[in-house]
């Protein structure tokens, strides 16, 4: 076998590695500062006597230079956000790379009733500020944007996204959103969400959360007519997962009253309070939306998760225990037992040529939490992972929100101020049948975070560096890595498949039941890939000529 | 219909770009930056436009693309980044080791008004730059020109800070070949080499973003200008800037600083500006164009000959970047294709006057627009409808409502690869376009054939 394969692919280590040693390796070579700061956000998953885990640091400052995956707060707000809502026309007011830059680069895919919907998310719509914008300042021409794009397009909605030098300047995008909003006689609203708010996307989440809360939630009051009806909060549709997460809830009966915000449309958000349960899917980027959404119009909210086989199933009983009606409790069951031989059998397959393997997962506020399950599923263990922009509550879980300290950097953004709604406020269960739903099991407003499933002496990273991703690679040696394109490359060239978490490499979906088939074969396609194989020539492996070619 | 919106009646938009056809300086800052071996980029703002910027350029070229970001946070707003970016060159240098620190500004820096020469210079004096070091600038704020001025910009930079004049000739000649592919500047060297002449060719990505898998990473590769390299520019025969948005500004900055003659060629791309290129160095070098060459000139000629039918009076679509648009354009003119609407985002008045005399002698009208956008572009082809677009990835949905064969042509490609590996510039390249061209619109010819006159000899 070849020197180079020998060293990356074969050497991973027998003995059992210390992870307090890793962890001093990973800070041995930053300045002390840097190595401070970075050792609160590294560490390792360890109970003490009373059961406890350890507290990371968390939702905190971007080191300078130290090459980090975090993206800003417009992003989180236009792209992640808003990024999947079809109908409302998305202006980026700013200079042109930023709105360029989350220009249909997400694989949110949309799916729009019929030819005549609105649908504007192949555009791209910016105010291209120039020069003598940032010197006079660009609410006029901003206004002139929206006419324009009200006289192009005729849209139900129109919303503003101030990139940074808006903020600096001074533009007033809510004032414009205001006075374009009279004039217009359409829903127009903006966001402040420039880039330098917050320190990561998560910012960005929660300013347009905020907006859209504020704006649009509560604007129609039409309760459909269907059983069960739930908000899906948090799941962006990347690669088709909602349209998955979908075909099953509706083979169960449990009707989808709008999604936040994968294959969204603005009246689904206008009339989401009329739902009857919240569920949340991506705690991080939208577990605030739920808790407004119960303090304004008393809708409940669990956590569930989708991806997984067993996690989809788990979810599927949790909703229908909420609903607690023998009819939706057996149609779930039968969905569940007519799903899971075909997961299984790919999985028990799967399974003989992925045991054993090591995976790691650094990516987003609660993909490296939910994908540890996929790989479970497969035999595979994940030794190392930590989150791009979330939370503590997302690794140590929601007990620990009262004791998070608000810093500068989350004082500026904005927590709305929410009462009960005195028309729409209206209790889907009575506080004695939630308290017996509660006993039941149905656990209400709770999510366990990251850190209390992953196995003793896993290494919890935060906002991992570039430099830290080379060295884990070279002292685990995984056998696979997941992360965002910005480190795929960097990752396999290091002779390690990468699989992405963001955009799943253009595959997917991921989530529910068939996804989890796709997630199975992919891993298993990727660890096992031939082409690792053959990373050195054969003048490489056997360079000397030992003795002169005899030709036959 | 993915672009549903989009409708024949054009309004006059003075406000509102839709579908730019152009992107910001810092990315095409960061390209060039990559070309000079043992550099970190560095994006001194807040960290998005660096994630943004990364992950367009990694999308393009599917190779690491690794820079630095000052990460700005509220505070740095308001009281100027300096500190941030001492601490990340203390940080950059300290860990990852690269021999230059190329930072360019984003709108957000640039807006508050730092000055990154006065904070550099403290981060010397503070020694946070290790001896032997360097710490190079460039000012690209988004709100001026667009990514090719932000190369511009960086290229330029790397002559203001490296270029020296020793009075001793080093016998070479600079070549800038442009906001291009790393496979068309290894092709450009491989031209100039033919020629019997040395260049000193920079920026240089290739064997940068084209690298090659080998199971050990390496954040800093083989490929890009050394910084010796880079020094002795001044002391070199002449220099030849290639697309005049994206490379005069270099040229002339040795020229007024060291007095090393320049001129500035249009990219050679297609057969008459491949032409100009090759007879320029043949004429300031004082060589005669080896057989190798004009070979493969005849090669293309002799493509262009073969399948002249396939090409004549078809009408194209284009959006791209000024330097690329101008010999592309004229190069289909000279293969008797009718270019009849071309956009470009990056402004620069000189654009749509090349571009009219290319083609004012075409049998039918001829839609320019500088400061364009693809909307406008895919309106213009509803009006009047074309046989080829020609457009970096985002041409793809409007190839596909309308029925449009499709070549990938310029920056960003998202959804193809080749592009880094094989140029489109010189002759060989200009067979590249041919084939790219042809491939796309005789796989049409071939789906709309009816059976009885689906041909097997093309
Ligand atoms: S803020 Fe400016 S530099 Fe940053 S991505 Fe936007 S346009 Fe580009
Ligand atoms: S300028 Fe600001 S808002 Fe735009 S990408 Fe950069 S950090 Fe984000």
């Amino acid at each position: 076998m070849s020197t180079a394969i020998k060293e990356i692919k074969k050497t991973r280590p027998v003995k059992p590695l210390d992870p307090e040693k890793i962890k001093q390796e990973l800070l041995a070579k930053y300045p002390p500062k840097v190595a401070r700061k970075r050792s609160k956000q590294i560490l390792v998953n360890k109970k003490d006597e009373d059961g406890k885990i350890p507290s990371i640091g968390a939702n905190v400052r971007t080191v300078p230079g130290i090459i980090t995956q975090r993206g800003c707060s417009y992003a989180g707000c236009k792209g992640v956000i808003l990024g999947p809502t079809r109908d409302i026309v998305n202006i980026t007011h700013g200079p042109i790379g930023c709105g360029f830059y989350s220009w249909l680069t997400r694989r949110n895919q949309t799916r729009p009733a019929s030819d005549q919907d609105d649908n504007f998310m192949t555009y791209c719509f910016s105010t291209d500020m120039q020069d003598e914008d940032i010197v006079f300042g660009g609410e006029k021409k901003l206004k002139s944007a929206i006419q324009e794009a009200y006289d192009a397009f005729k849209p139900k909605a129109i919303s503003i996204f101030s990139t940074c030098p808006v903020g600096l300047i001074g533009d007033d995008v809510h004032a414009v959103a205001r006075e374009m909003k009279e004039k217009l006689g359409i829903n127009i609203f903006g966001f402040s969400c420039e880039g330098y708010r917050g320190v990561s996307q998560s910012a960005g989440h929660h300013i347009a959360n905020n907006g859209i809360f504020t704006h649009v939630v509560g604007k129609d009051d039409t309760i459909k007519d269907a059983d069960y009806k739930i908000n899906l909060l948090g799941e962006y549709n990347i690669g088709g997962d909602g349209f998955e997460i979908d075909r099953i809830l509706d083979a169960c009966g449990i009707s989808v009253v709008s999604t936040f915000s994968g294959n969204s449309t603005y009246d689904q958000f206008a009339n989401s309070h009329t739902a009857d349960l919240n569920t949340v899917m991506c705690h991080r980027s939208i577990n605030y939306v739920a808790d407004m959404m119960e303090l304004k119009y008393g809708i409940p909210w669990i956590k569930i998760n989708f991806i997984g086989a067993k996690s989809t199933a788990k979810s599927l009983r949790k909703i229908a225990a909420y609903f607690d009606e023998p009819a939706l409790i057996k149609k779930v069951e039968m969905v569940i037992e007519r799903e899971m031989p075909e997961v299984e059998a790919v999985s028990e397959d799967v399974k003989k040529r992925c045991e054993g393997k090591v995976a790691m997962l650094f990516v987003g506020g609660s993909r490296a939490h939910h994908y540890q399950e996929l790989f479970r599923e497969i035999g595979m263990k994940t030794v190392s992972a930590g989150y791009e922009f979330a939370h503590r509550d997302d690794y140590e879980g929601r007990a620990v929100i009262p004791d998070i300290k608000i810093d500068a950097d989350s004082r500026n953004i904005e927590e709305l101020d929410i009462e009960k709604d005195p028309e729409k406020y209206r209790p889907r269960k009575t506080p004695e049948e939630m308290a017996s739903l509660a006993n039941k099991g149905v656990p209400f407003k709770k999510y366990d975070g990251m850190m209390p499933e992953m196995a003793e002496g896993s290494l919890i990273i935060d906002d991992v560096s570039q430099y830290e991703t080379e060295l884990l690679l070279k002292i685990y040696k995984p056998d696979i890595y997941c992360a965002g394109i910005k480190e795929k490359y960097a990752i396999q060239k290091s002779g390690i498949p990468m699989k992405q978490l963001h955009s799943y490499d253009s595959g997917g979906p991921y989530a529910g039941f068939k996804g989890a088939i796709n997630f199975y074969k992919e891993i298993d396609r990727m660890v096992n890939s031939n082409v690792w194989r053959f990373l050195e020539a054969p003048w490489q492996s056997h360079p000397e000529l030992s003795a002169k070619y005899v030709w036959e | 219909m993915l672009l549903r919106h989009t409708n024949t009646e054009i309004k006059p938009r003075k406000a509102l770009t839709v579908n730019p056809a152009k992107t910001c300086q810092p990315i095409g800052a960061m390209y060039a930056a990559l070309g000079i071996h043992n550099c970190l980029p560095h994006s001194h703002g807040s960290q998005g436009c660096c994630a943004y910027h990364r992950s367009t350029l990694t999308r393009h070229f599917r190779e690491p693309v690794m820079a630095a970001t000052s990460s700005f946070t509220e505070g740095s707003s308001v009281f100027g980044g300096q500190a941030n970016l001492i601490q990340a060159i203390d940080n950059i240098f300290t860990t990852y080791a690269p021999d230059i620190i190329a930072v360019h500004t984003t709108c957000l820096s640039e807006t508050i008004g730092d000055d990154v020469n006065q904070i550099a210079n403290k981060a010397k004096k503070d020694g946070k730059i290790p001896k032997g070091k360097h710490v190079i600038h460039a000012s690209t704020p988004s709100y001026v020109g667009s990514h090719v001025t932000g190369f511009s910009n960086m290229t330029k930079a790397m002559v203001t800070y490296f270029s020296e004049c020793t009075g001793k000739p080093n016998g070479k000649f600079n070549i800038i070949p442009g906001f291009v592919e790393p496979s068309d500047m290894s092709e450009i060297k491989r031209m100039v080499k033919a020629m019997g002449i040395k260049p000193i060719l920079f920026p240089d990505t290739s064997n940068v973003l084209n690298g090659p898998q080998t199971g050990r990473y390496k954040m800093f590769p083989q490929g890009g200008i050394t910084e010796a390299e880079l020094v002795s520019t001044g002391d070199s025969e002449g220099t030849i800037a290639l697309g005049p948005l994206a490379s005069a500004d270099a040229a002339r900055a040795l020229d007024t600083k060291w007095r090393v003659p320049c001129q500035v060629q249009d990219l050679p791309i297609g057969l008459s500006a491949t032409d100009r290129f090759i007879d320029a160095l043949r004429i300031v070098a004082g060589v005669s164009v080896p057989d190798e060459i004009t070979r493969e000139r005849g090669q293309l000629l002799d493509v262009i000959t073969d399948m002249h039918q396939y090409f004549y009076h078809k009408k194209v679509a284009l959006a791209g970047d000024p330097d690329h648009l101008i010999p592309l354009v004229e190069f289909l003119v000279s293969i008797d294709m009718l270019p009849v609407h071309i956009v470009t985002g990056t402004p620069g008045k000189a654009f749509e006057k090349r571009i009219k005399e290319l083609t004012d002698h075409l049998p039918c009208p001829v839609n320019v627009k500088v400061g364009g956008d693809m909307f406008l572009l895919h309106q213009w082809i509803k009006n009047d409808p074309v046989d080829l677009l020609i457009a970096n990835t985002y041409g793809k949905y409007m190839a596909r409502d309308d029925d449009i064969p499709f070549a990938r042509f310029g920056f960003p490609i998202l959804d193809r690869v080749g592009h880094s590996y094989f140029p489109t510039v010189g002759y060989m390249g200009g067979i590249r376009i041919l084939e790219k061209i042809l491939d796309v619109m005789m796989d049409r010819m071939d789906r709309d054939a009816p059976e009885e006159s689906f041909e097997l000899v093309m």
